[in-house]
């Protein structure tokens, strides 16, 4: 209700502006009872680099505001709906489903999505989520491995995310995992492709500005998957690094591959301290 | 005439594609960054340039710059600064600089550079996400850096 009245009044002091500015104010709720941090103090590692850090959601229009921020509207939902089935359904030679041996994603994956990427032990690299539930479909289950960014591996994604909502990101950037987050970091900063663009030309210099019709966020990945109403379908933080990098004229790197894993460390740890939101509704 | 001689000359020589044009490792720019000479050897054209300027498809300025000019063409960005009254700012040699590699006029600059081939960090085969062809084009022509050139100088406060 507070949510349409400010609506309202947006509208009648806002309608002949066409330029837009910065982050907004308004506050995420979900379902009216889940509190997520959408705005806080930038992680120490930023040294200066954002004054603040924000969610994406900040920077949407109220109507995609309104989207997230009750899940029978939000359409993403579908997806982490399929996914609860398949988290039951027994797939493989070994003839086992997830919840044989994780039980109720609803106790077992409480707080993963908030610290992925992360170093695991065993492997000896830092991993998301999707090279996780992956090793657990081939090795463990003697299943195929899903297509990293494909229907059934971001709905799933989406599923363990659901269950860290609120939850602040954490991702562990030192130790084993820091020469991974300097790889990130340095391809943050790196001018790619024929326009010469970096993530933080974008998103670090230019968040809040127009650039053409979008309205620059800073680039954060706590809500993903993030469901676009561009393409209608949830979207995996591969996916989106993809299309950013491939907007500036560049060859791009593939999902899934180290370079990616690297950067979704680095662009993780920009947003520490930031709720998990996933899955989030963006435009 | 003369324009025969130098196609000519261009031909022995097997590298500018034709008469009076320079290409983008040849070009010279000056302290500060502006170039003397047209690109093509040819003047702008100024309602193309108009076009090429707004046009996503082109030069796409507008995603950066707002330019009341152009105040048909929807959603001009915000990035860069307005280019209202560029005429009267920069010299047609300064404008050319700017377009051609900004970078030289101003150290860092985000705005890409139009008239440049090499020096890319894994540049693309434009929007499609692939590696470059060989031969890359520059992002615009010597003509359209021109044309891009003769509106801007009629942008006068
Ligand atoms: C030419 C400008 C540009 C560059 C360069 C760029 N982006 Fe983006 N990016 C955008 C735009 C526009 C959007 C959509 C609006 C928004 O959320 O900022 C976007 C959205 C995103 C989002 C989604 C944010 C959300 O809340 O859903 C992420 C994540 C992102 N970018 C990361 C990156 C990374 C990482 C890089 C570098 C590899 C990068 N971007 C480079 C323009 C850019
Ligand atoms: C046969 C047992 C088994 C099955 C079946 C299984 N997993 Fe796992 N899973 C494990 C074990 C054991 C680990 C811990 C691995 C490690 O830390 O190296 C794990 C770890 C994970 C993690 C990381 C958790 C964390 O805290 O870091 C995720 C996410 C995950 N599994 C998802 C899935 C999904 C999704 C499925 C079904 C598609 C699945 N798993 C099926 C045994 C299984
Ligand atoms: C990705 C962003 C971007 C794009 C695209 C872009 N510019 Fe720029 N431009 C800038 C920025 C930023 C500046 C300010 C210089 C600086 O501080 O780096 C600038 C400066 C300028 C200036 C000098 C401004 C003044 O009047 O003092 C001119 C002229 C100009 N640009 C023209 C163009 C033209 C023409 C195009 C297209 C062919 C273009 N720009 C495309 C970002 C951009």
């Amino acid at each position: 209700m507070r949510f349409k009245a400010m609506t309202a009044i947006a509208a009648l002091v806002a309608a002949p502006l066409t330029v837009m500015a910065g982050p907004d104010d308004d506050e995420l709720v979900i379902n009216g009872e889940i509190n997520i941090v959408t705005k806080t103090a930038a992680p120490a590692h930023l040294d200066g680099a954002l004054p603040e850090i924000y969610s994406g959601w900040r920077f949407r229009s109220d109507e995609t505001q309104a989207l997230e921020m009750d899940d029978f509207e939000n359409p993403g939902m579908v997806a982490v709906d399929a996914a609860r089935e398949v988290w039951d359904k027994v797939d493989g030679s070994e003839g086992k489903a997830c919840a044989s041996c994780h039980d109720a994603v609803e106790d077992s994956m409480v707080g993963v999505r908030a610290v992925y990427p992360k170093w695991n032990e065993t492997a000896g690299e830092v991993r998301t989520l999707e090279t996780q539930i992956n090793d657990c479909r081939t090795n463990r289950m003697g299943a195929e491995a899903w297509k990293y960014t494909s229907g059934g591996m971001t709905a799933m994604v989406a599923l363990i995310s659901l269950q860290s909502r609120g939850m602040p990101v954490n991702v562990a950037i030192d130790g084993p995992a820091q020469a991974t987050w300097e790889q990130g970091k340095e391809m943050y900063y790196t001018r790619y492709g024929q326009l010469e663009l970096s993530c933080a030309n974008c998103h670090e210099d230019n968040y809040g500005n127009m650039i053409r019709a979008d309205h620059l966020s800073q680039g954060q990945i706590n809500g993903f998957p993030a469901y676009r109403l561009k393409n209608t379908k949830l979207n995996s933080v591969h996916d989106r690094f993809k299309g950013c990098i491939r907007d500036t004229r560049a060859e791009t790197f593939k999902p899934g591959s180290s370079e990616f894993v690297a950067l979704e460390l680095y662009v993780a740890s920009r947003g520490n301290g930031l709720s998990v939101e996933g899955p989030s509704v963006r435009n | 005439m003369k324009l025969t001689t130098l196609t000519l000359a261009a031909a022995l020589i097997g590298g500018a594609a034709w008469a009076g044009e320079t290409a983008p490792k040849d070009v010279v720019f000056a302290e500060g960054g502006a170039v003397e000479s047209s690109l093509s050897g040819a003047p702008g054209d100024a309602s193309n340039g108009a076009m090429i300027v707004g046009s996503k498809k082109h030069g796409n300025c507008v995603a950066c710059h707002q330019v009341s000019a152009l105040a048909d063409v929807p959603f001009h960005g915000e990035i860069g600064p307005s280019l209202d009254g560029a005429g009267d700012r920069w010299t047609e040699a300064e404008l050319r600089g700017l377009v051609a590699n900004a970078k030289l006029t101003f150290e860092g600059s985000m705005m890409p550079s139009f008239y440049k081939v090499d020096g890319y960090v894994r540049p693309g085969d434009a929007y499609t996400g692939d590696a470059a062809p060989e031969n890359l084009p520059p992002l615009l022509s010597a003509q359209e850096i021109e044309d891009v050139v003769a509106f801007l100088a009629t942008l006068k406060e």
